[in-house]
């Protein structure tokens, strides 16, 4: 509270309560009110707990109808790109057989799952996007992913002329906030959905040459 | 997930050829609802539902035949549909579930605080949904027209508008990640766009429905429970404000769009 309000701003206030807040409230205030009711409005459930409700700054500047400003954006691109962790040993691809059973699941971080651990998540890939085009049940919140690899040219992985696909890809899957700020795709490595060797296999499924994604 | 055996074979015979899938899907999807509507499940709910509403029961043994949701004590022709408003006997807005609490609690004498805490499918928790079924099947084909005259009615909708755009959780997610386009789905199943009116029968229009994939009858609050949880949000409150501005959200943006509760669903 502060003691220095001056008093025709506390008279102001009184009266409003005493008439019963005739006027409508603000915006900045309609927001306060929201914040309230959604802390208010949940409680812990199996591994789902409210502190899941506590936004980091990407998620509060792009709760809203309209994108945050430009300056914005690009700040939280720029963090979320300087906090990815790049593959040890610079290995970028495992086996696109375990990424295509990952890009199938879409299990893990509800209430009724019993872990929290990446070894029981799945990427849900396929719930928005389409991948191995033999598989017809795809979503179309994100683009198309079929022949990924093949249409960026990405042969052999280990070739510095596809070093940028290969990084930009780890980088999307790690922390898609490091290249579109409101990106719809959850922050799979960052948030500690799926771990490295997971990461490694959806980057198999998306740039190894024989995935089935790249026929 | 794979196409299940039961839709792959209902899809199988009704599709061209792998060459015309994309399209004859969601046609094939449509045709195997339109065969399940001869004879929705919702109808055994419905007469529960009207049964529950003119019985004696409770502490109190009394009906609920005194029930004010809205449009005057017992009046239920019509109220669905202007469903969430205010109500200045409890001081709030209120979704037909919540006021269903507050009468069997007022007029029937049931504890309220223990009706919200039944899980769905249990106990009385099972009779409200009921009771929801056969309010909303009488005001089928009504259009929504959500009040917006109290200044309650008018806030809520800013907070549910505000609560719809709200990205938390693990995943990032809001109600807007998968609701606030036109024209998306996930895997095959289609997403209204819910900022607006999605039209006849879609959305706010389409619930309470008949689950056949689950055998469960799902009421606006159950599917808000289970939106929550594919969000990887913790768990709503039955009946919460949150839960009812984002009814007011909906529900008003489908101003004019006609109810087919209750519907069927996958």
């Amino acid at each position: 509270m502060n003691p220095r309000l001056p008093l025709a701003a506390i008279v102001a206030a009184t009266l409003a309560l005493a008439v019963g807040c005739a006027t409508p409230p603000s915006a900045a205030e309609l927001d306060a009110q929201a914040l309230a009711m959604i802390r208010a409005s949940f409680r812990d459930e199996g591994i789902a707990k409210t502190e899941r409700l506590r936004q980091d700054p990407s998620q509060s500047s792009c709760s809203s109808d309209q994108p945050p400003p430009p300056e914005v954006a690009r700040r939280i691109e720029a963090q979320a790109q300087a906090g990815i962790r790049w593959p040890a040993g610079g290995q970028y691809l495992g086996d696109w057989r375990e990424g295509e059973k990952l890009a199938q699941s879409g299990r893990g971080m509800t209430w009724t799952d019993a872990s929290d651990q990446p070894a029981a998540n799945g990427g849900s890939c396929y719930n928005c996007h389409q991948l191995d085009n033999k598989e017809l049940s795809f979503g179309t919140i994100g683009p198309s992913l079929w022949n990924y690899g093949k249409i960026r040219r990405v042969g052999n992985v280990a070739d510095p002329a596809s070093a940028t696909v290969v990084q930009y890809t780890w980088g999307k899957l790690w922390n898609s906030k490091a290249t579109q700020a409101c990106s719809l795709m959850p922050r799979f490595g960052h948030a500690g959905l799926l771990d490295e060797q997971q990461i490694r296999h959806l980057m198999a499924l998306l740039l190894d040459p024989k995935s089935p994604v790249n026929q | 997930m794979k196409l299940s055996l039961g839709l792959a074979a209902a899809l199988c015979c009704l599709l061209p050829g792998p060459a015309a899938a994309q399209k004859s899907t969601a046609e094939g999807i449509a045709e195997y609802r339109r065969m399940l509507e001869d004879g929705n499940p919702a109808e055994l709910f419905e007469a529960k539902g009207e049964e529950l509403w003119k019985k004696p029961r409770g502490p109190r043994n009394a009906s609920l035949e005194g029930c004010d949701l809205g449009l005057g004590a017992g009046v239920v022709k019509g109220a669905w549909v202007q469903l969430p408003r205010y109500f200045a006997d409890t001081g709030r807005v209120q979704d037909v579930e919540s006021r269903l609490v507050s009468c069997m609690a007022t007029l029937q004498g049931f504890d309220a605080a223990q009706l919200e805490s039944t899980p769905f499918g249990r106990g009385e928790m099972a009779n409200i949904t009921s009771l929801a079924t056969w309010i909303a099947s009488e005001s089928r084909g009504m259009r929504f027209a959500l009040p917006q005259g109290h200044p309650q009615e008018r806030r809520m909708y800013e907070l549910g508008k505000r609560a719809f755009f709200f990205r938390g959780g693990p995943m990032d997610f809001s109600c807007a990640s998968c609701h606030s386009e036109d024209g998306k789905r996930i895997r095959l199943q289609e997403l209204p766009n819910l900022t607006k009116n999605p039209g006849d029968g879609v959305g706010f229009a389409a619930w309470p429905a008949y689950r056949v994939s689950n055998g469960q009858m799902w009421s606006m609050q159950l599917r808000l429970n289970d939106c929550f949880r594919q969000q990887r949000f913790p768990y709503p409150g039955f009946g919460s404000d949150l839960t009812v501005a984002l009814g007011v959200y909906m529900g008003v943006n489908a101003k004019g769009a006609a109810s087919i509760a209750p519907a069927i669903k996958r």
